[in-house]
């Protein structure tokens, strides 16, 4: 009798076992090598496999440098895991290449979401990120006292004139290297999210957004041009250190008092403020002729197209979603949390805090990167253009230079979908 | 005719040895960076670029950085793969590759010439342009392991180690040795009724010591230093990553430099190690190769 009621009970046990197994998700993050990164997004996965019997997330964590390559080898290979992290501006080049499937998630969640962490592609939603990040031009305010310069506003920013007056001034007092650090030391994607928003304030772009078939006329037209040469001028005119600047002045240069204004990142903010303190000011972009204007998008959550679980995993992104988690990621590495709701929770970005101004600039002034899957390439022949103007090439034939590129790759990729 | 005194050769003699002296300290400024910028917080890092400090154990000295990158990294298992990765193709690419040669310069089979030929210009073939069919390649080869027949080597040792282990240079590098020999040995051999594989055991190997020490040099280096794409994008699991896909872990938006110099210090003690027990054996194939390592 005991053994049969053993018997049945493990062939009860053995029926209801499968039933209620958690299927298992995989997922790919880009932050291996990052303690307190690592330890955030292993809690949300803690606290969404318990949170209900049906999914069960693993993580499996790559260097950020050798992520994107590691992404498209397994494209290749045909073994991408269920859930994706995407940089913002590389996100229409993955849809398009087929490594991710539309976003199924309730789009209400994410409508107070900031416009840089939401990542639509031929109409659709496809990523999401709990954060974005911003630039400013960081300064002190002891600095503008001293000199007498006005301190620009988010409604009242400079204008060119007051840029290149207050540069002037900077660079007359001798009391810096260079009055303003670019981060020509920042090689790679810094060139166009810090340095496409300075040409668009102009006018430009880097590929014309009403058709993305062509950047002609918008890399080269007469905006782009007058900001090539006046990028030009602030390399031969000394105002700022050039493309052989040393990566360790880009990090500590502005700490060490070298220069007076650095344009530089939220994530730097906080070594800035243990330097200065309540010194420190972070002044809205400049608007150098069509309004002030800022990069945007950073790392987003997606489903790979290889997934045979999409509702999973949109499951789980909608759990990442909360508050408390982008709070808890704004705390933790720096960056701007995606909602008020999520700001108001945070220590930097909460009204009043020390970083809380970012906010609003990556509200008010904030452009992402041209949505197009020929990004990935354009971003690169944008860089080489702003190294080469900077190293004094000529303006005109460089932009030139850079938009047969861009077009003949467009051509080549059949317009890229657009 | 000059007549050399001992005045003059003992200044000849100090001055030799003051250039060396200056140019092998040029050869160890960046190890010595290293090493002592390891010791070093980031920013006494940085600033110290721009003196001698940056040579010397000065300032604020600790072992915080080497803590720091353990707790980043699993920097023990980063080694320990490239390690095993390491010794298991170099010991298996001498042996392949010296039978090879072996078959190549002395069993004289048809069409051995050509073959050779068309093997020793691969060796102008850059890695990088075969990296992606090589990829698709063994994502889909099938393997019989503890769980019976699986498809697809990705995520493991064996597919950061078989395709290294024949390589043409280091067949070539047992080509010229062997030709070198004497023919009389195998020809005695022969005649004594020795089977080839008798003559590779017992008559050649054990006079390859040079061109073995050689190609395990090479080898080695190239295994441990220089895996960084393949291991890229066939390996996304960290159990089995080597140690240039971990230096990537320090690499976040604000790069601890005291942590990176201590990961690479780190990694670069098995490989002194090994330059160290084989110190004779690596300056001699430097110099029978003229291949810098």
């Amino acid at each position: 009798m005991n053994r049969l009621a053993v018997l049945a009970g493990t062939i009860l046990v053995g029926l209801a076992g499968p039933a209620a197994a958690q299927t298992e998700l995989t997922m790919w993050y880009h932050g291996a090598g990052n303690e307190v990164e690592s330890k955030l997004i292993n809690q949300i996965i803690d606290d969404f496999n318990a949170s209900q019997d049906d999914w069960s997330v693993s993580i499996e964590s790559f260097p950020q440098g050798a992520y994107n390559d590691s992404v498209v080898a397994a494209a290749l290979a045909g073994n991408l895991p269920d859930i994706l992290d995407v940089d913002g501006p590389v996100m229409p080049n993955w849809a398009w290449a087929g490594y991710l499937q539309p976003l199924p998630i309730d789009e209400s969640l994410i409508a107070e979401y900031l416009p840089g962490t939401k990542g639509y592609w031929d109409g659709k939603l496809y990523s999401v990120g709990l954060w974005d990040a911003a630039v400013a031009m960081v300064t002190l305010k002891s600095t503008l006292e001293k000199y007498d310069i006005r301190t620009p506003t988010l409604d009242e920013p400079w204008t060119a004139e007051e840029l290149g007056a207050a540069l002037a001034t900077l660079k007359d007092s001798g009391d810096f290297d260079y009055p303003l650090d670019l981060g020509m030391a920042w090689t790679g994607e810094w060139y166009p999210y810090a340095f496409s928003p300075l040409l668009q304030s102009f006018g430009g772009d880097i590929v014309d957004r009403d058709t993305y078939a062509s950047a002609e006329g918008k890399l080269n037209g007469d905006e782009a041009i007058a900001f090539g040469e006046w990028w030009q001028s602030l390399f031969e005119d000394g105002m700022a250190p050039g493309t052989s600047q040393d990566p360790a002045d880009r990090d500590n240069g502005f700490n060490e008092g070298k220069y007076a204004i650095s344009w530089n990142g939220n994530w730097a903010a906080a070594g800035m403020l243990e330097v200065y303190g309540d010194d420190l000011l972070f002044l809205p972009a400049p608007d150098l002729g069509n309004g002030p204007k800022i990069g945007a998008a950073s790392w987003q959550f997606g489903v790979s197209a290889a997934s045979e679980h999409p509702e999973g995993a949109a499951a789980f992104i909608e759990f990442a979603l909360q508050d408390k988690y982008l709070a808890a990621f704004s705390d933790g590495i720096g960056l701007i949390p995606a909602t008020p709701g999520a700001a108001a929770m945070t220590e930097n970005y909460k009204e009043g805090g020390p970083l809380a101004v970012f906010f609003e600039l990556s509200k008010q002034q904030a452009v992402l990167r041209p949505v197009s899957p020929g990004y990935v390439v354009q971003a690169k022949v944008f860089e080489k253009a702003m190294a080469d103007i900077a190293n004094g090439a000529d303006v005109a034939d460089t932009l030139d230079a850079a938009v047969d590129e861009i077009d003949s790759d467009i051509e080549k990729n059949q317009g890229y979908g657009h | 005719m000059a007549v050399v005194t001992g005045d003059s050769r003992g200044l000849r003699l100090a001055v030799r040895y003051l250039v060396l002296a200056l140019v092998g300290t040029i050869f160890l400024f960046p190890l010595i960076f290293m090493v002592m910028s390891s010791f070093k917080p980031t920013a006494q890092l940085l600033s110290d670029t721009s003196s001698l400090r940056a040579f010397l154990p000065v300032g604020d000295i600790s072992l915080d950085n080497y803590f720091a990158a353990f707790r980043r990294a699993p920097i023990g298992l980063f080694v320990f793969n490239s390690v095993f990765i390491t010794v298991v193709t170099v010991v298996a690419s001498l042996f392949l590759c010296s039978l090879a040669a072996f078959s190549f310069v002395y069993m004289n089979w048809k069409g051995s010439g050509l073959l050779l030929s068309i093997m020793l210009a691969t060796l102008i073939i850059p890695f990088e342009t075969i990296a992606i069919p090589l990829l698709l390649f063994v994502s889909r080869l099938p393997w019989i392991g503890l769980d019976g027949l699986e498809f697809g080597w990705l995520n493991t040792y064996r597919v950061q180690i078989i395709p290294w282990i024949a390589d043409a240079l280091t067949v070539f590098l047992f080509v010229q040795y062997f030709k070198d020999l004497p023919r009389e040995l195998i020809e005695a051999a022969r005649v004594e009724g020795a089977t080839w594989w008798q003559i590779y055991r017992r008559v050649v190997m054990p006079l390859a010591g040079p061109v073995i020490a050689t190609a395990a040099i090479l080898k080695s280096l190239k295994m441990y230093n220089e895996q960084y794409l393949w291991p890229l994008i066939v390996v996304q699991d960290e159990a089995h990553r080597p140690i240039m896909v971990g230096l990537g872990y320090f690499f976040q938006l604000n790069v601890v430099w005291g942590e990176v110099m201590a990961y690479l210090s780190l990694i670069t003690v098995p490989v002194l190690a090994f330059y160290l027990i084989l110190q004779r054996a690596f300056i001699a194939s430097i110099a029978s190769t003229g291949v810098k390592g």
